[in-house]
């Protein structure tokens, strides 16, 4: 797998990360010695074998449909940097 | 600790004293920078609170009095919690981990937070916001991570314990460089409510001690169901304390051949053979297993692993909490430059791994495979647990390495999890065990066991503990 400065524009793009030019290529030849990592994966024999996305294939575990928290907007909203009126402020969105 | 605990029920020492003597030893170590913040206030207080209670003569846990440290990947109420990251300096949460909730109402007196990688991605604790942690036996060396700063100040002698989180070998590899012992538990078996995620399906919360007896007492105080924890397991935490004594005559172990590999320090594998004979003079019997797909879980984890953190660190969006860039004219500015000011570099490089693995067409070639890849590995376990109670092998391939080292390396830094990772892909619990040091620096053996067997496992190593002294080796000063 090879990358180039576009596809990791594209995948910075994907993560809202902020890429300056001058890391784009130091970022381009990490990103790709880690992707060579994977190509182990092709090695193995998967066939027939279902993923594993739980380690004790376990349902999650459901809850009575029942109010347990309190409101606590205000306590949560005191973490933000910016906030009004029982809002989270942000740049203008519409002009 | 069970001295600790004796003097505190005679009345020989109070809970004020130990947390004070504890501060001290904490100040004396700074240079090690073990600790992100260390609560002075908060100890005495709750210090205080318990010697109160005993002076009323109320029944108190074991655990009571007891000075520790929490990671900082704990959400503390009242008390900044930063998971090693700029993003996080100024965020104070306003509720309690579980862990921290239970740990809390045990009596234990928490002296503050203890250092880590950022958001828990690291081997070396050198990926920390706030400075790498120095190896109390070595200070030129890393002390292993994220865990770094838990398994500095135990293996320091600041606290007799500390707790730690492990999504590839965070408990174990650093509990291994610094000689001392680290429980990670099954999956699901202590809630990660209020724990900062890393991997979801990986992330489990655990100990490090001085031994498997505190292991215990500490395992058993946090185990247990959390209806807050969607994947928190429903079934009743036996109390390993209460069985630690047991012989361990006819107890099957199994060497694993692949654990033993080229890459293994040729003093570390020696020491780990000395601690497994010495198992067998103690009645185990030693049986060759294989888990021919070992392999295969360096690029397996490093796909699973990555992609989670992808997804759960979208939270952090310069919002609702965390920094928040003051450069932003446009809402995707705000996001996307809160991030890449908030995030340090390993951790940007996980989150743009773990969105390649889940982009547009190449979901199936990565994702989807490392998760069937991830059931080959699990069916591995279960296939030579079959014939074996417990699986062994060196906690890492090495001694602590020099801080630096492999700093410029990520796939170098990557490779000192292979033995460890395996176990979180499979869910199961393992803990690591000093077993003597080689060239001048602890080398630790692990165990494995089957999910919920941390019975088993802690009896195992504590029956080991008992016929040794490897554990009671302390770094000169």
């Amino acid at each position: 797998m090879s990358l180039d400065h576009a596809a990791v524009r594209h995948i910075a793009r994907l993560a809202r990360l902020a890429v300056a030019d001058d890391q784009l290529e130091s970022l381009r030849s990490d990103l790709e010695r880690v992707l060579h990592l994977f190509d182990d994966l092709a090695a193995a024999n998967v066939d027939n074998l279902a993923p594993l996305a739980h380690p004790h294939d376990q349902p999650l575990s459901l809850r009575e449909d029942v109010v347990v928290d309190t409101d606590r907007s205000a306590q949560l909203l005191a973490l933000a940097a910016a906030s009004q009126g029982g809002y989270y402020l942000v740049p203008k969105v519409i002009e | 600790m069970a001295a600790l605990a004796a003097d505190l029920a005679a009345g020989r020492r109070s809970a004020l004293q130990l947390a004070d003597d504890a501060l001290a030893r904490a100040e004396r170590a700074a240079a090690l920078n073990s600790f992100i913040r260390i609560d002075a206030d908060g100890a005495r207080s709750a210090a205080r609170a318990v010697d109160a209670q005993r002076a009323a003569g109320a029944a108190l846990p074991a655990l009571a009095g007891i000075p520790f440290a929490h990671k900082d990947i704990f959400c503390t109420r009242g008390v900044a919690t930063t998971c090693g990251s700029r993003m996080l300096r100024d965020f104070v949460p306003p509720y309690d981990a579980q862990v921290v909730e239970r740990l809390a109402s045990a009596g234990a007196v928490s002296l503050g937070k203890t250092n880590m990688d950022e958001f828990a991605m690291g081997s070396s604790n050198e990926n920390s916001a706030y400075g790498a942690v120095a190896n109390p036996w070595d200070t030129a060396r890393v002390p292993g991570g994220s865990s770094g700063g838990s398994a500095a100040a135990v293996a320091a002698g600041i606290v007799p314990f500390a707790t730690g989180t492990d999504t590839g070998g965070s408990i174990r590899q650093p509990a291994a460089f610094c000689g001392i012992t680290g429980l990670k538990p099954t999956y699901g078996r202590v809630s990660r409510y209020g724990m900062i995620a890393y991997a979801s399906s990986l992330d489990c919360a655990g100990v490090l001690a001085r031994s498997a007896a505190d292991c215990a007492i500490v395992f058993d105080a946090i185990a247990g169901f959390d209806p807050r924890d969607a994947t928190s397991v429903a079934r009743p935490a036996e109390a390993t304390a209460a069985l630690l004594e047991q012989p361990l005559a006819g107890l099957r172990i199994g060497i694993a051949r692949e654990y033993f590999g080229s890459g293994v320090q040729a003093g570390v594998g020696e020491r780990v053979h000395a601690a497994l004979r010495e198992l067998e003079r103690l009645g185990a019997v030693l049986v060759d297993v294989s888990l021919p797909n070992a392999h295969h879980a360096i690029a397996a984890y490093y796909v699973i692993a990555p992609a989670e953190a992808s997804s759960n660190l979208a939270r952090y969006d310069g919002v609702r909490y965390g920094h928040r860039t003051a450069h932003a004219r446009s809402l995707d500015e705000l996001y996307s430059l809160s991030r890449a000011e908030g995030f340090g570099a390993e951790v940007q490089r996980r989150i743009l791994v773990g969105t390649y693995a889940l982009s547009a067409g190449y979901y199936d070639a990565y994702y989807l495979r490392a998760q069937k890849v991830r059931r080959l590995i699990a069916n591995d376990f279960a296939a030579a647990f079959a014939g074996v109670d417990l699986i062994a092998g060196p906690t890492a391939p090495t001694t602590a390495f020099r801080l630096g080292e492999k700093a410029g390396d990520a796939l170098a830094m990557y490779a000192a999890d292979v033995n460890t990772v395996a176990v979180n892909l499979a869910g199961l619990p393992a803990i690591s065990l000093p077993a003597g040091l080689a060239g001048g620096l602890p080398a630790g053996l692990q165990l494995i066991a089957p999910a919920f067997a941390e019975a088993r496992l802690l009896n195992a190593a504590h029956r080991l503990q008992l016929a040794t002294d490897w554990h009671l080796q302390e770094p000169a000063a």
